[in-house]
């Protein structure tokens, strides 16, 4: 019989030499004359114990990890005796920080062999899409709103109410676009689903397809993102070959087509319609709405847009049901987040729990605290748009609603820690001269106001006329929330007003150089 | 051979735009390939693009200069992309970077003696292992001196 072990090929786990240890174990297995299975999985979010490699023994999923390539004879010594081991950490579901997440939209990232539709089906896997497939396209749109299924793009808009729309539009031409740009810095979760289950992502597009009668969809994936852009690109070949995807769906007379689109190193090509553009071959400026891509989308048809994430959540809402789903979450947001623990923090990776959980519980219980050991000064909630919050913000839970009372934003679900080494004076300079690189130029408020907060922030940096330059922060900030054409200089003001009004001593520079 | 032919990029161009029907929405996927054949895009290649997609060389330029990924000079034998956004921050990214290019003897986007250039990137998706940095296609989590220099010496082989 033979030993089955699964080494990720997830990007995040390759960055930290799941490859070398993959190597080393065919090595050493060959070695001992032993006959050895290597499955390449996703990762199961743990990205501190990577690579974490799991033996698949009579007791299930056992793993070990972070191991290195040089341990790799130690590890089927001791696998094949029945000895312990150093990196030893015993069943993959019995660790804490598995045990006590709530996975459906990750459910199966990291146990399944990505490219395998029979790994994917024996898990569960397309039961959504043959629901589906007994359903009328006003029947599942209906059954994705009342599941209470919001965008996880950021922006939170319930998919339901966009699917309705794209549906009633008269038009025979119509488009699933996926956003899979995820620029936010602090997040990977779109990444590690579609290296880790690209077929749920492909289901979830199919079921739009047959909701709203669109027959094409189009996935854009930023070029930063190689692992994820070659894993997709398998996965359609595999699941066109197993006749779930292309012409004539299982004899169904339906039909849905996906292809793949890079990026090519924009942030903003993340907003909906600068994607548009780029999909379309342009310049990825962002374009005024109304109308809205519903109903004039991609080249001016009716399309869906939606993120990874929102997409690769259908299937279970279909697979179990609206209500099973609903049954999950807080007030107005319903279901599960895929919230990514980032930066300083000791316990780095994917946690998916119900809307609801704390900030405190995600940093502390899950995430250890910081990296460096350090105490905590803050975190940034939702990516380079979003805010810093303080300590004493930590018990609020993470919610849309409840956040947004608080001037902060859930976002894509990504959370940033830093330690007290932190300068939020920095953070803010740093805000503006994001926005100033990746602005599309299209409006003043953004495109000029990014440069002159830049410039203004490192007066303030200089100690000059401090109390003057923070009014006149705070008076440009106002113009930009107020002015801009997107959210990209709409939203850049949260992250600098939230430091200058949480950590004010950090801007106080003229009193640091006096008091030297 | 035609003069045409003679045109940096002339010929790969044209074969390129031809595997893609020549679609001008396929415009993205044209310059990234064009790039990997050629390692730039030459500003000669432009007027060709144009007239096999029918657009003006005004919306083939108006593309190349809007988006990052794409150059128009030659790049350097080896890139290293190195995070500077807020995650790779936390760990030190700054600090990081510059002790690289004070090794490599380079500011940023100038190409080292050893064909290594140093190009800031926003985010690699990596951001639980800050900080994080891709040489060439390689990605690379916890990254310090010694991965990065291993991974470029990995990648000049
Ligand atoms: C500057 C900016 C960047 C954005 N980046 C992303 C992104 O990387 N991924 C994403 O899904 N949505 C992003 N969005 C949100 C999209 O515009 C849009 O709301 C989303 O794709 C809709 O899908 P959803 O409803 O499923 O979230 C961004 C928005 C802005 C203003
Ligand atoms: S706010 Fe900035 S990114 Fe958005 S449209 Fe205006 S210039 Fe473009
Ligand atoms: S912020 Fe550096 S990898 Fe995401």
């Amino acid at each position: 019989m033979s030993l089955v072990l699964f080494v990720p090929d997830d990007a995040a786990a390759v960055s930290v030499g799941a490859d070398r240890v993959a190597a080393a174990l065919a090595v050493a297995a060959e070695e001992r004359g032993l006959d050895l299975r290597l499955v390449r999985n996703g990762s199961r979010g743990m990205l501190w114990l990577e690579p974490l490699v799991e033996w698949d023994g009579p007791d299930g999923r056992m793993a070990f990890g972070p191991v290195a390539p040089d341990e790799a004879g130690s590890l089927l010594d001791a696998i094949s005796s029945g000895t312990g081991h150093p990196r030893a950490l015993g069943p993959t579901e019995e660790i804490d920080y598995l045990k006590n997440q709530e996975r459906l939209t990750f459910a199966r990232v990291g146990v399944i062999d990505p490219l395998s539709v029979r790994d994917f089906e024996a898990h569960g896997g397309l039961e959504g899409l043959k629901t589906a497939l007994t359903m009328t396209e006003e029947a599942i749109c209906e059954a994705v709103l009342q599941s209470g299924l919001r965008g996880r793009g950021g922006a939170g808009f319930p998919a339901g109410i966009k699917w309705h729309t794209v549906r009633e539009q008269a038009q025979a031409e119509k488009y699933i676009c996926c956003n899979a740009d995820e620029g936010d810095s602090g997040t990977f979760a779109d990444r590690m689903l579609m290296e880790g289950d690209p077929f749920t992502l492909l289901e979830g597009m199919v079921i739009a397809g047959f909701a709203t009668g669109a027959r094409q969809g189009i996935v854009y994936i930023r070029s930063e993102y190689p692992h994820a852009i070659s894993k997709m690109t398998r996965a359609i070949e595999a699941l066109e070959e197993a006749g779930w995807l292309g012409g004539n769906i299982r004899g169904s007379g339906k039909d849905f087509r996906v292809s793949i689109r890079r990026g090519a190193g924009a942030y903003i090509c993340g907003e909906e319609s600068s994607m548009l553009n780029s999909i379309e071959g342009r310049r990825g400026t962002v374009r005024s709405k109304p109308p809205i891509p519903a109903i004039h989308g991609l080249f001016g048809k009716p399309t869906v847009v939606n993120n990874v994430l929102t997409l690769a959540t259908v299937p279970v809402v279909l697979a179990k049901g609206a209500e099973f789903y609903k049954d999950f979450g807080m007030g107005r947001s319903r279901g599960t987040q895929a919230f990514q623990l980032a930066g300083n923090i000791r316990r780095g990776g994917l946690v998916e729990k119900a809307f609801g959980v704390t900030i405190r519980e995600l940093i502390e219980t899950f995430g250890g605290g910081t990296a460096t050991g350090r105490p905590f000064r803050t975190a940034q909630l939702g990516g380079p748009l979003g805010a810093y919050v303080s300590e004493e913000m930590l018990d609020l839970p993470m919610d849309y609603e409840a956040l947004a009372e608080h001037k902060a934003m859930l976002g894509h679900g990504g959370i940033t820690v830093f330690d007290e080494t932190v300068d939020m004076a920095e953070m803010a300079r740093f805000a503006f001269e994001f926005c100033e690189e990746e602005s599309c130029g299209k409006c003043t408020p953004c495109r000029i106001g990014a440069v002159r907060g830049r410039e203004t922030v490192e007066k303030i940096l200089r100690g000059e006329n401090v109390a003057r330059n923070i009014a006149l922060i705070e008076d440009l900030c106002e113009l930009m929330t107020d002015g801009s054409l997107c959210a990209m200089g709409g939203l850049t003001p949260m992250p600098v007003l939230s430091a200058i009004l949480l950590f004010p001593e950090d801007f106080d520079r003229a009193s640091a150089l006096a008091a030297e | 051979m035609s003069v045409s032919e003679e045109i940096p990029g002339a010929r790969e161009a044209r074969a390129i735009c031809a595997t893609r029907s020549n679609d001008p929405s396929m415009l993205l996927e044209i310059l990234h390939d064009l790039q990997v054949r050629v390692g730039h895009i030459p500003g000669e290649s432009v007027p060709i693009l144009a007239d096999c997609l029918n657009l003006s060389k005004a919306e083939v330029y108006g593309v190349v200069s809007f988006y990052h990924d794409f150059r128009t000079e030659p790049g350097a034998p080896i890139t290293v992309r190195i995070c500077q956004a807020e995650a790779c921050r936390s760990m030190g990214a700054e600090a990081l970077t510059e002790r690289l290019l004070s090794r490599y003897g380079v500011s940023l986007s100038e190409i080292s003696a050893a064909g290594v250039t140093f190009e800031p990137v926003y985010c690699l998706g990596n951001c639980a292992l800050a900080p994080a940095a891709m040489v060439d296609g390689a990605l690379i989590g916890r990254a310090d001196g010694a991965a990065v220099d291993a991974a470029i010496a990995e990648a000049g082989r």
